[in-house]
């Protein structure tokens, strides 16, 4: 894994973004970095996060057919309030589930 | 008179629903959309779909979706119109008029702020299409109309 090698000579410096990485790995001399995550709608450029794109919202609901969380998905807090509406309006539609079965 | 606003009406009709049943779903919308000083701007059927789940015993559905201008007492009254038939298993309507503009402001406002960036940088406000991979161009292709 030579990418996480090369990140672990710089991993104290940027402390925050792989903190839970470190603390997890343990002894594993840090071999996991995280990749900062970004917003797929700021980076994609995606203005309109429309409920009839089910391809789009589908990949922000996983399994369990819950909504992805912020932490986890790296989406920003406005388009993750757009995302979560358009989510809504596509399960009335039965574009989503509700939960999964 | 109340202000004419976009809406976009998506209703369900059940599968065993025949072409002719659908079609007459339609002109019904179409012509209270009419009546009530409205228009039809847009019609969509993306036909038959696998639900996400069951409405009223069926798995699948047939989807239409209409863009149409007008009040919001037409909205009131097609909604109320189409909780009564039968056949229409869901319906929803979503005003999107004021959605579309915030979406073409940011446009625009981006593409003058990348427009000034490239004069500051000494070059042509617009990319030629040999310079810039092709995700900026699409970018570009973007500013002209909405997609819904």
């Amino acid at each position: 894994m030579p990418f996480g090698a090369k990140k672990s000579g710089t991993g104290r410096g940027r402390g925050a973004a792989s903190k839970t990485g470190d603390r997890a790995q343990g002894g594993q001399r840090r071999s996991l970095f995280r990749r900062r995550k970004v917003c797929k709608f700021c980076a994609d450029k995606i203005d309109d996060i429309n409920y009839k794109d089910v391809k789009l919202l589908a990949s922000f609901v996983p399994e369990r057919a819950k909504v992805l969380p912020r932490r986890i998905s790296g989406t920003c807090a406005k388009h993750q309030r757009k995302l979560r509406v358009a989510i809504m309006r596509a399960r009335v539609l039965a574009l989503l589930p509700y939960l999964a079965d | 008179m109340s202000a004419l606003r976009t809406y976009e009406l998506v209703y369900i009709v059940t599968p065993e629903a025949t072409e002719e049943l659908i079609a007459s779903i339609h002109e019904q919308v179409e012509q209270t959309t009419q009546r009530m000083g409205g228009s039809l701007s847009k019609t969509e059927n993306w036909g038959r779909r696998k639900l996400a789940y069951e409405i009223k015993r069926q798995k699948e559905g047939v989807y239409v979706l209409e863009v149409i201008e007008g009040t919001g007492e037409l909205m009131k009254e097609l909604d109320r119109r189409l909780k009564v038939v039968d056949q229409v298993i869901r319906h929803l309507v979503v005003r999107v008029d004021e959605e579309q503009r915030v979406v073409e402001r940011t446009r625009t406002r981006r593409q003058t702020f990348q427009e000034r960036r490239r004069v500051a940088r000494g070059l042509p406000p617009r990319p030629d299409p040999s310079e810039r991979p092709a995700t900026n161009d699409d970018d570009a292709g973007d500013l002209e109309g909405i997609e819904v």
